[in-house]
């Protein structure tokens, strides 16, 4: 573990702090495209961890509660590029039900940047990785999330 | 408590030189419900498959965890490895620490640390892991191709020669489509009819079509492999059985004028009507608005002079239910009726006439016999405009953003006929652009200008006017940077081409998704361009986008071999990752139907034992056969009744968890 | 202020990139044979900002302004905006006061609406 010395932001009691973010990837092109990421052997922080699913529109909003309050400090969902679905529309019910659940995290005090939808294809290896790159970087930026932590995780 | 089993590859280096996967392999083991944790040099060979084997068989594993290269490449694989042990083979989960853990991190306590991460997500999830089966569907061995022109035709020629046995529904009284209608065909300048009504006849006498002419799909319901139809036979009023198709009534009927579709409306036809003599089948038809006895009761002069008997006043609508293993969209195109265009007078002067129009007016069949003749004057044109573009390539509301792909191929060969037969006629083409890719094409493109003096000219016309006695074409010339003032004799429009307007309709009753122009899309723009992407419906022809007709034959027999390779199952397996409900759960509401893009969820009333209570409900079903397994629905139920088979929510939450720990 | 494209683009309001060069603008204009440079060339100066032919040609005030390009483009284009575009840009940018103040007395007559002086006055005081 090594601290980040470019990050200024980050909470001084943190000391070797590192973000945890989760990323949810649908198989047909976003999970596809960080395998692509990976054959091109093109690097992105390891504190990102991919969960798949068949769609993007599979992504229920709780899952994304839920990652925050388990400790998650940012999360992104990675579809197909809109009209590109495998299930045609798939992409679009998620991009509405995030616009809406990003603006209640919003409401709650959850920064915007800590959640984001990408699209990304299958061939987009290197998009995948400057993503999750720029990604991390941002949340590095903001530092701990502090909202919607189940207390109890703390101890 | 599952019974789990980890095994961890080494991928050769691959993963074993960034990753240490015997530290995964202790991690990993020490995780609850895990009874065995082993690694191996290379897990998808065959020895690392049997030490996955012998491991299920000797520890009464219940869950594989294995954590190798992406499931995407060998899931597959280790499915089947597991399934040859006994276990079921959704009861796997993989750990992608090659694509995503190995390969992109260069610090091993680094990367060690996410792949047990990555373990330790695989192990909660398959924790969760049902078993799940993939469903058989059996196949009803018959297609229904939905339209009657060459896309249709050729599909249906094509299934039959495979033994499968094929419907056509045409809606017009004759099979043949628009190619019946063409004059002559590019590059060639073969006779069209030449070619099509021998398909047509083939059609006609193959044993395994039946064609319902005269009829439309009323209403589709089922999946691949199980679709029902309802087919509505619009009533002839003539015997089509006993009719032998000599023409006599239609010499006598008194009733004639109405427009004769078959020319495009250039001339008329008489109430009971033959389309045109190569018809398939060759039936006369009464046209219900124009018969005067339908209409008020009296005449009955087709009756009267009928040899055969055929003619019946009395007949219905009839409802044909058929049972269909896959479904043909072969629903053709129409060519858009300038009649917006107000500055090209499509409207005002009978001389201004569309390509298909112009296409009636030079064929032997039409209303002139072939004999090119303005149909104002009914004189031979001194000089013919043909104008390119009209409402495609457009953006304003009058137009189609398209390119209708055929025009400048065909305004070519109109140029040429022209001036093949009459070489004192003048012809010019204004053109934004000449597209000819294709075989052929541009050659026979220049050949109409250098061999026949057709004058091509760059520019747009801004308006037709009528003048005395001729057009007056007033037009840009781009190249010369001037305006020109020509009169002519008559004006053809390369008018847009536009899916047929049955086409929504019958999109709808499929759920076969449409783009924003009413084409029919693909599954896959480049791989699976014949395909819909509802599972069991195939496109064929125009109704997925403008193309000619050899692009057409082959587009229509690919769309044939796909349906027999549908056909030739006896059984369908299905996706076992599907979505599901809960009876007790669901309130009915609805809103999981209208998400989904496959219509595979139904309402149904069921009985419901919910905390002891025995009651009636309308409750959501997800048909099997249908259903992706996208998982909209999962998301959209308020009630959370509905849930996907193999990524529940209760599995994705364990991942969440896992991770964040 | 000196004109350039994006003033043109700004005032017209018109892409001209959307323009296919199909010609229809200059086949339907009713003065192309007083201009010197015509309705598709107008659009294609401006687009590759060859402006000053264009402003120093009579042609911009031979277009009547009659819209029938606009009606019938088939890539909503609008010539007729771009045109009246570079004539209010040569006008302002002439930066003479074209009305001033003192001259509207004797300009005004009971007939005349007072919009048409406010519209006069906007357009030629600068």
């Amino acid at each position: 573990m090594q601290l980040n010395d470019t990050n200024q932001a980050v909470p001084a009691e943190s000391g070797a702090y590192k973000p945890l973010i989760v990323a949810f990837c649908c198989n047909w092109c976003s999970y596809a495209g960080a395998d692509t990421a990976g054959s091109s052997r093109l690097s992105y922080p390891s504190n990102i961890k991919i969960i798949r699913v068949p769609c993007s529109c599979r992504v229920n909003p709780l899952f994304i509660l839920r990652a925050f309050q388990r400790g998650a400090d940012g999360v992104i969902l990675c579809g197909c590029h809109p009209g590109d679905c495998h299930y045609t529309t798939g992409n679009y019910y998620a991009r509405r039900r995030m616009t809406l659940l990003f603006s209640m995290l919003d409401y709650l005090g959850i920064e915007r940047e800590r959640t984001r939808v990408e699209w990304i294809s299958a061939a987009e290896g290197a998009k995948f990785a400057a993503t999750m790159n720029e990604f991390a970087e941002t949340i590095n930026r903001l530092g701990k999330n502090r909202k919607l932590r189940d207390l109890r995780c703390e101890i | 408590m599952q019974k789990i089993g980890v095994f961890v590859c080494w991928c050769g280096s691959n993963i074993a030189a960034t990753v240490d996967v015997a530290a995964v392999a202790e991690a990993l083991g020490k995780q609850p419900g895990v009874v065995y944790a082993t690694d191996y040099q290379y897990m998808c060979s065959a020895s690392g498959q049997n030490l996955i084997k012998d491991a299920i068989r000797d520890y009464g594993l219940t869950g594989v965890v294995i954590c190798a290269c992406s499931p995407r490449m060998h899931e597959a694989t280790f499915r089947k490895t597991i399934s040859s042990a006994g276990l079921n083979p959704y009861m796997l989960e993989i750990a992608n620490i090659r694509e995503q853990c190995s390969w992109i991190h260069k610090d091993r306590e680094e990367a060690t640390k996410k792949a047990i991460t990555m373990g330790t997500a695989a192990i909660a999830k398959v924790q969760l892991n049902t078993p799940l089966t993939q469903m058989k569907s059996p196949v009803t061995k018959r297609a229904l191709v939905i339209g009657g022109g060459i896309a249709g035709m050729q599909t249906a020629l094509d299934i039959a020669d495979a033994g499968f046995e094929v419907d056509i529904v045409e809606k017009k009284p004759t099979i043949g489509g628009k190619m019946a209608q063409l004059d002559k065909t590019f590059p060639t300048l073969d006779c069209s009819s030449c070619i099509v009504t021998p398909k047509m006849v083939d059609t006609a006498a193959n044993e395994k079509i039946t064609i319902f002419s005269y009829a439309e799909v009323e209403n589709v319901t089922g999946f691949i492999g199980n679709f029902k139809a309802t087919i509505k036979q619009k009533p002839r009023y003539v015997d089509a059985e006993k009719c032998t198709g000599c023409g006599l009534c239609t010499t006598k009927c008194p009733s004639k004028k109405s427009l004769n579709e078959f020319n495009m409306g250039l001339n008329t036809r008489t109430a009971i009507y033959i389309p045109f003599a190569q018809a398939v089948p060759l039936v006369a038809t009464i046209d219900p608005d124009a018969c005067i006895k339908l209409k008020t009761g009296k005449c009955g002069l087709c009756e009267k002079v009928c040899e055969a008997g055929a003619i019946d006043y009395a007949q219905k609508e009839e409802l044909i239910e058929r049972e269909y293993g896959a479904v043909v969209v072969a629903t053709g195109y129409n060519q858009i009726k300038p009649v917006q265009y107000e500055e090209y007078l499509y409207n005002q002067s009978r001389d201004v006439v569309t390509s298909l129009e112009f296409e009636r007016l030079m064929s032997a069949s039409g209303p002139t016999a072939g004999h090119l003749q303005c149909p104002s004057t009914g004189k031979l044109p001194r000089h013919i405009v043909f104008i390119q573009c009209v409402g495609s390539r457009g953006t304003a509301c009058r137009e189609k953003p398209y390119c209708s792909k055929v025009c400048c191929m065909y305004t070519a060969k109109h140029a040429m006929l022209v001036k093949d037969h009459y070489p004192e006629v003048e012809c010019t083409v204004f053109y934004i652009d000449v597209r000819t890719p294709g075989k052929n094409f541009d050659e026979f493109y220049r050949r109409a200008v250098e061999q026949y003096g057709v004058h091509y000219i760059k520019g747009m016309v801004g308006k037709v006017e009528q003048g005395d006695g001729c057009l007056k074409v007033q037009a840009s010339d781009l190249l010369d940077n001037r305006q020109l003032h020509l009169e002519a004799d008559m004006v053809v429009l390369a008018a847009a081409i536009e899916p047929d307007p049955s086409a929504r309709k019958i999109g709808t009753m499929l759920t076969a998704s449409m783009d924003t122009n009413d084409f029919f899309s693909e599954a896959h723009a480049k791989l699976r361009p014949v395909e819909s992407p509802t599972a069991g419906v195939f496109l064929s022809g125009m109704c997925q986008g403008p193309k000619d007709i050899p692009e057409t034959v082959s587009q229509a027999s690919a769309a044939a071999s796909k349906v027999i390779g549908v056909l030739s199952k006896d059984f369908l397996l299905s996706n076992p990752c599907i979505a599901h409900s809960d009876p007790t759960l669901c309130n009915g509401c609805s809103q999981c139907q209208n998400v989904c893009a496959y219509g595979a969820i139904s309402y149904e009333d069921q009985m419901v034992v919910d905390k002891g209570v025995r009651e009636t409900r309308r409750v959501a079903v997800v048909n099997e056969a249908i259903c992706q397994g996208c998982g909209a629905c999962t998301v959209t139920c308020p009630s959370g009744a509905m849930d996907l088979k193999g990524f529940a929510s209760n599995q994705i939450m364990a991942e969440v968890d896992a991770i964040c720990n | 202020m000196a004109i350039d494209r994006e003033m043109i683009l700004q005032i017209s309001g018109v892409n001209p990139k959307l323009c296919m060069k199909c010609g229809k603008c200059s086949g339907t204009c009713p003065a192309y044979d007083g201009m010197e440079y015509h309705p598709h060339q107008f659009v294609s100066m401006v687009e590759n900002a060859n402006l000053e032919p264009l402003l120093a040609s009579e042609s911009l005030y031979t277009c009547l302004s009659c819209m029938a390009c606009i009606q019938r483009c088939p890539r909503q284009v609008e010539p007729a905006k771009l045109i009246e575009a570079v004539r209010l840009a040569v006008i302002r940018q002439q930066g003479c006061d074209h009305l001033l103040p003192d001259e509207l007395p004797a300009l005004l007559d009971p007939e005349l609406p007072q919009q048409a002086i406010v519209t006069a006055f906007r357009k030629y005081k600068k």
